[in-house]
């Protein structure tokens, strides 16, 4: 009995590996296929790192590809705007339905993953008579995308901060707060997103990674963001192009990662509070 | 009647109803409570007790009728503005909050300086006695702890009413009933006004100075505990509060004759030659007797003291309360005779 048991588990650790191979080899080979592009020499013949040292030139790539800076400053302003957006009307939207308006909970839950059955070629047509308005009335900067992006993230947004909210007795926790004398805004300020931090965290998370991966929207209401920028970079350049791609990537990486690493720990047991805790204990003797 | 220390301040809910999809949860609830007392608010589930407590606190909005708290109309001040303490009958404690910065929460929206704050927080958590607990969150607290430190911080904004949701029904028996005494001890020493509400008579009786029992959104009697006990006004308190036999009697003015004696009847019962009468287990004696037209059904040893269950001529059961000496010596079957002790009661009509 114990035989079979044992060969079952080596059968399921051999699928597991075989499946992670088979993953990672999806990921890595065009990546793999990219950085080996960038690095050829002219005429496919031998190996260069003249595209890696010209990106690494700022200097460079602000004065030769002005619009490659354009882009990604204009992606960089979406990804810390559109999450902010976001949770200002979805973070207090969804705790006043649940504590005041529980019977339009479905609608909202409704309306929020409405736009997953949109495809983004519909959503632009809907938006563009409301676009025409914004940049008549408030100018034509690329930012304005963010009220478009905010739409996209609605349904990801959604699910994980009503996940958030059913974690905790929301009502019973801004009931105390209020018979303890704080205004609406203290108990969303103090009360409620503290104890939503991981929703929160998670649901911006998902925001920038569909803000820095747009492209759809963007280029159709010609707007510059760094991969309309790289789409139009290509058509001249295709190294630099494809190798600020693997740039963009790993950014992206990068920042999607500080955010997890941040947004796993719960309050006072992350890296950075078990730092300030240790920090503690050293200074309390001194004093 | 015993009150607290007059310390607190007065409240008058006037009139209240509140009507939640055609289903009255408050009908016409009026209640007045002394300053410094302790009042519980007792029924079943759905009576418009917590709707009440809910109205006082801001937290509901009566459709009609006036909320008054030390003479200052409040009916339509919010929640925020009325300074009222709430404990909760689920945790309520902000769990990314320690115990000391729930306390100090309050204090903090009152913008107390730091040292008062320190100063109160620390005075309020020994009230409760988890000064050593300061430093805990939520989570490292046990359910009883986790009241208590709700306690201290509805205390510690000096609330001019102090009011408890069923506090006590997510614990276990022991701690509740040590909690309970707990509750009633800072009460008196605090001296705020407090209205507690619960479905438990026993948690109400021991800690209230008066109990007020409701139905269907109304207050059928306000009483201390022993008059509440012994008088029940409506036969809905008498079935509500403690445990009652219905003994069919003959009724003679004032007097009721049953179980081969007579008891006097209490205001409010029912007139005629015959009516149900109200008999608390502990109005009836019952004793062996060779001759005796009842029998015993079981006999229960329940620690303080034992029930013995008893099949009268009719067919009634009767629930009898004998001392936890004697229980032992009924077994099912035995022949008894049972006389009442001449405890007023009410009788009803049946």
């Amino acid at each position: 009995m114990s035989g079979q048991r044992a060969a079952y588990r080596r059968r399921q650790t051999a699928f597991r590996w075989v499946a992670l191979t088979v993953a990672v080899a999806a990921f890595a080979a065009p990546l793999l296929g990219a950085f080996d592009f960038t690095t050829q020499g002219p005429g496919g013949n031998g190996r260069t790192a003249e595209t890696w040292l010209t990106l690494v030139d700022v200097s460079k790539v602000t004065t030769d590809y002005p619009a490659l800076r354009e882009g990604f400053l204009a992606s960089v302003s979406l990804a810390i705007v559109t999450p902010l957006v976001m949770l200002l009307i979805l973070v207090p939207t969804m705790t006043w339905v649940r504590l005041r308006l529980p019977g339009l909970s479905r609608t909202v839950e409704f309306i929020c993953l409405l736009p997953l059955t949109v495809p983004a070629i519909v959503l632009v047509v809907g938006l563009g008579p409301v676009y025409a308005w914004v940049y008549y009335l408030l100018g034509s900067s690329t930012l304005w995308l963010s009220l478009a992006y905010v739409v996209l993230v609605l349904p990801y947004a959604y699910r994980s901060l009503d996940a958030g909210l059913r974690a905790i007795d929301v009502r019973t926790l801004s009931e105390a707060a209020r018979s303890l004398g704080a205004s609406w805004f203290t108990v969303m300020r103090r009360i409620v997103l503290p104890n939503l931090r991981s929703a929160v965290l998670s649901a911006s998370f998902l925001s920038v990674a569909l803000v820095l991966g747009e492209f759809t929207i963007a280029l159709l209401f010609s707007k510059k963001n760094l991969q309309v920028a790289m789409y139009e970079l290509g058509k001249s350049d295709a190294k630099i192009s494809v190798a600020v791609g693997l740039l963009a990537l790993a950014f992206a990486f990068l920042v999607l990662f500080a955010m997890s690493f941040v947004g796993s720990s719960t309050a006072g047991s992350s890296p950075f509070a078990r730092l300030r805790r240790s920090r503690a204990v050293r200074k309390e003797p001194a004093a | 009647m015993t009150l607290a220390p007059t310390r607190g301040t007065a409240v008058r809910l006037t009139d209240l109803h509140r009507v939640y999809g055609g289903v009255a949860a408050l009908d016409g609830l009026t209640l007045h409570i002394e300053p410094g007392e302790f009042v519980a608010l007792l029924g079943p589930s759905g009576c418009g007790k917590t709707t009440a407590l809910r109205c006082l606190a801001g937290l509901e909005d009566p459709d009609s009728g006036t909320v008054e708290v030390g003479g200052h109309d409040l009916t339509r001040v919010p929640a925020n503005k009325r300074d009222m303490g709430m404990v909760f009958q689920a945790y309520s404690l902000f769990p990314h909050m320690t115990a000391r910065q729930n306390v100090e929460f309050g204090l903090e929206l009152r913008g107390r300086d730091r040292a008062t704050r320190q100063a109160r927080t620390a005075e309020m958590l020994d009230l409760v006695g988890l000064d050593t607990h300061a430093d805990k969150y939520a989570h490292q607290l046990s359910g009883g702890q986790q009241q208590r430190v709700a306690l201290a911080r509805a205390l510690a904004i000096e609330p001019q009413v102090l009011l408890l949701d069923e506090p006590l029904s997510a614990l276990d028996a022991k701690v509740r009933a040590q909690l309970r005494d707990e509750i009633r001890r800072i009460q008196l020493e605090v001296g705020t006004t407090t209205l507690f509400v619960t479905h438990d008579q026993e948690e109400a009786l021991a800690v209230a100075d008066r109990v007020g029992v409701m139905s269907v959104g109304r207050l059928e009697q306000l009483a201390p505990p022993a008059e509440l006990y012994s008088a029940p006004q409506t036969p809905f308190v008498a079935d509500f509060v403690g445990l009652t036999n219905r003994v069919r009697a003959r009724v003679e003015g004032t007097t009721a004759h049953l179980l081969g004696g007579s008891v006097p009847l209490l205001p409010g019962s029912a007139s005629g030659p015959e009516a149900l009468v109200l008999v608390r287990p502990e109005g009836v004696h019952v004793e062996h007797a060779a001759d005796g037209t009842a029998s015993v059904v079981s006999a229960s040893f329940l620690g303080g003291h034992g029930r013995v269950i008893v099949r009268i001529p009719d067919g009634t059961l009767l629930t009898v309360q004998v001392a936890n000496t004697e229980v032992t010596g009924f077994a099912p079957g035995d022949p008894v005779s049972l006389s009442p002790r001449g405890d007023a009661a009410l009788a009803v009509a049946g």
